[in-house]
């Protein structure tokens, strides 16, 4: 892959798209430029109805722009499908019936020009155990780790999985972006939509968050949380109503389990000794900066507060 | 070679279904043996010169292979349910070589259906020439390209749950258009039905039953269906690109 080397994965410009909806048309992707390196691992993080998976869908092909652009490591998305060079995980889906799993991903990678080994895919994606299964018996992550077999049939040099964890549960999670960072480490571009804060913040290099069809934030996830001037204290505290500790200045939020609260903060030096001061019961102080989800929450709250 | 690839795998995934195996199949052999076995002495049936294992062997022929044919419609709109069909697109196997699949498919559904048929009607001691028996089975698959063509547009526009009650007031209204279940030799129905392909696909049945064979305007209708069809088809095909 010398020709791509210096390409980028995927180049994004003014990429635009509405759907025709009971009340005018729905402006779900509204101009967006987004340039990914080759190599990186970007989490396509924004709630519901964001645009993420209309964005996916252009640049995977499936879905014309009304304008702007998408290509593929140089190309269009279309030639890159034609050679394999992009894999997707689609949002919605489930396995086709009566072939075992391992015949499912011979068929898939019988299409491509250079397809990844059989048993390479089937390693990758942790089937050795069901290989021989049927389809239509697996179990929810099973399937769910399938559909990641089945994106990986033609070695892809871009991946993408649009909500990839969704329906599994917790130790299959681990499992499945265990696969996905050996699959991330060989030089390969990963994209990866979810709601799942925790796992953008855990997987990818860069996050790029969109609201209501615009990119609000993109950068390494430090970044975006550095963009947030929260904090949060966690103190131990018995007895002291929510009520009460929402008056301390500088406290916009209390969340109280058993005689542990934390207090989200605008302005935590403040809080903090007015805490103190008021309370000589608190006790196992804390003071850590914003999370993920607070960036997440702020900066689609101010982006639904422009529109 | 990369449709044969594919192919191979449909037409696994295909005979493995035994649901499939009981209906599709299963059902035109139990209906023939209904019908047939009572009147299996019968060599003279309703005054048509043969016998009744013979006359219903081709009657069940041409019902039950158009159901086969069209069965395509069902596996499809199961595809398009389970999001199949939009992680095909990103694949690089083209739209032709997806239908000729298709199509190969529902040809091996409809073969195996009326092999089964004959191999029936053998045991209830219909015989027929060769060369007859031969043209016939010729013109029958000939006659079906259409309704595999049909089953693929209807698989790409109905939803799973449309898919079964649409293919088969589609089959028993054609059959009857066509004169499966009785000979219609003059009339309106007669006069529409010639421009039907089922009609045609009846025809070469009756072959069998010392009929004609077609003359220019059953090829006529039977291509000229195939090709407005297989457009209708595509279109369908290209315009499903959406999340069902």
């Amino acid at each position: 892959m010398t020709a791509t080397a210096t390409t980028d994965a995927v180049r994004v410009e003014g990429l635009t798209k509405s759907w025709p909806g009971p009340g005018g048309p729905v402006h779900a992707v509204r101009g967006i430029d987004v340039t990914i390196p080759h190599g990186s691992t970007v989490a396509l993080l924004g709630p519901n109805g964001a645009g993420k998976t209309t964005t996916i869908d252009m640049v995977l092909g499936l879905v014309r722009p009304d304008a702007g652009s998408a290509s593929v490591l140089g190309q269009t998305p279309h030639d890159a499908v034609q050679q394999g060079l992009i894999g997707a995980m689609l949002q919605t889906g489930s396995l086709i019936r009566n072939l075992t799993v391992r015949e499912l991903v011979k068929m898939l990678t019988s299409l491509y020009p250079s397809p990844m080994a059989v048993d390479r895919v089937i390693e990758l994606a942790g089937l050795d155990e069901v290989a021989d299964h049927m389809t239509q018996k697996l179990s929810g992550g099973e399937t769910q780790r399938v559909r990641f077999a089945v994106a990986l049939a033609s070695d892809p040099q871009v991946l993408i999985l649009d909500e990839p964890t969704v329906a599994m549960d917790v130790e299959a999670r681990r499992i499945f972006w265990t696969s996905m960072r050996a699959f991330a480490a060989t030089g390969r571009t990963v994209i990866f939509a979810t709601h799942y804060l925790e796992e953008a913040d855990a997987n990818a290099d860069r996050v790029v968050l969109m609201a209501q069809g615009q990119i609000v934030a993109d950068g390494s996830t430090t970044e975006i949380k550095g963009r947030v001037s929260l904090r949060h204290i966690r103190a131990t505290l018995p007895g002291i109503g929510s009520d009460e500790l929402l008056t301390i200045a500088g406290v916009t939020d209390v969340d109280r389990r058993g005689d542990s609260v934390t207090l989200t903060c605008n302005n935590s030096d403040g809080a903090l000794r007015e805490l103190l001061a008021r309370y000589a019961a608190a006790s196992d102080i804390e003071v850590t900066g914003a999370r993920l989800e607070d960036a997440f929450l702020e900066l689609v709250a101010d982006s639904e507060a422009r529109q | 070679m990369i449709w044969l690839h594919y192919t191979r795998y449909e037409l696994l995934r295909t005979f493995r279904d035994r649901r499939l195996f009981l209906f599709a199949f299963g059902f035109p052999v139990v209906l023939y043996f209904v019908i047939a076995a009572p009147n299996r002495h019968s060599h003279d049936f309703s005054s048509t010169g043969v016998s009744a294992p013979l006359y219903y062997m081709v009657s069940l022929s041409s019902f039950g292979t158009m159901m086969s044919m069209m069965s395509a419609g069902f596996r499809i709109a199961g595809e398009r349910q389970v999001g199949w069909t939009r992680q095909l697109r990103i694949t690089p196997l083209s739209v032709r070589s997806y239908m000729r699949a298709k199509i190969v498919t529902a040809y091996a559904m409809a073969t195996t259906s009326l092999l089964l048929l004959y191999i029936c009607g053998l045991t209830l001691g219909v015989s027929l020439p060769a060369g007859r028996w031969l043209l016939m089975t010729l013109l029958i698959l000939i006659a079906l390209l259409p309704f595999g063509v049909l089953g693929v547009a209807l698989g790409h526009v109905l939803t799973i749950d449309s898919v079964g009650p649409a293919t088969g007031g589609i089959v028993s209204l054609l059959a009857i258009v066509s004169g499966t279940w009785f000979p219609i030799t003059h009339g309106f129905l007669h006069d529409v039905g010639q421009f039907v392909p089922s009609y045609w696909l009846v025809q070469a049945g009756r072959i069998g039953l010392h009929g004609q064979s077609w003359h220019a305007l059953a090829w006529a209708v039977v291509i000229g269906w195939t090709v407005i069809l297989a457009a209708v088809a595509a279109l369908a095909y290209r315009r499903d690109s959406g999340r069902v």
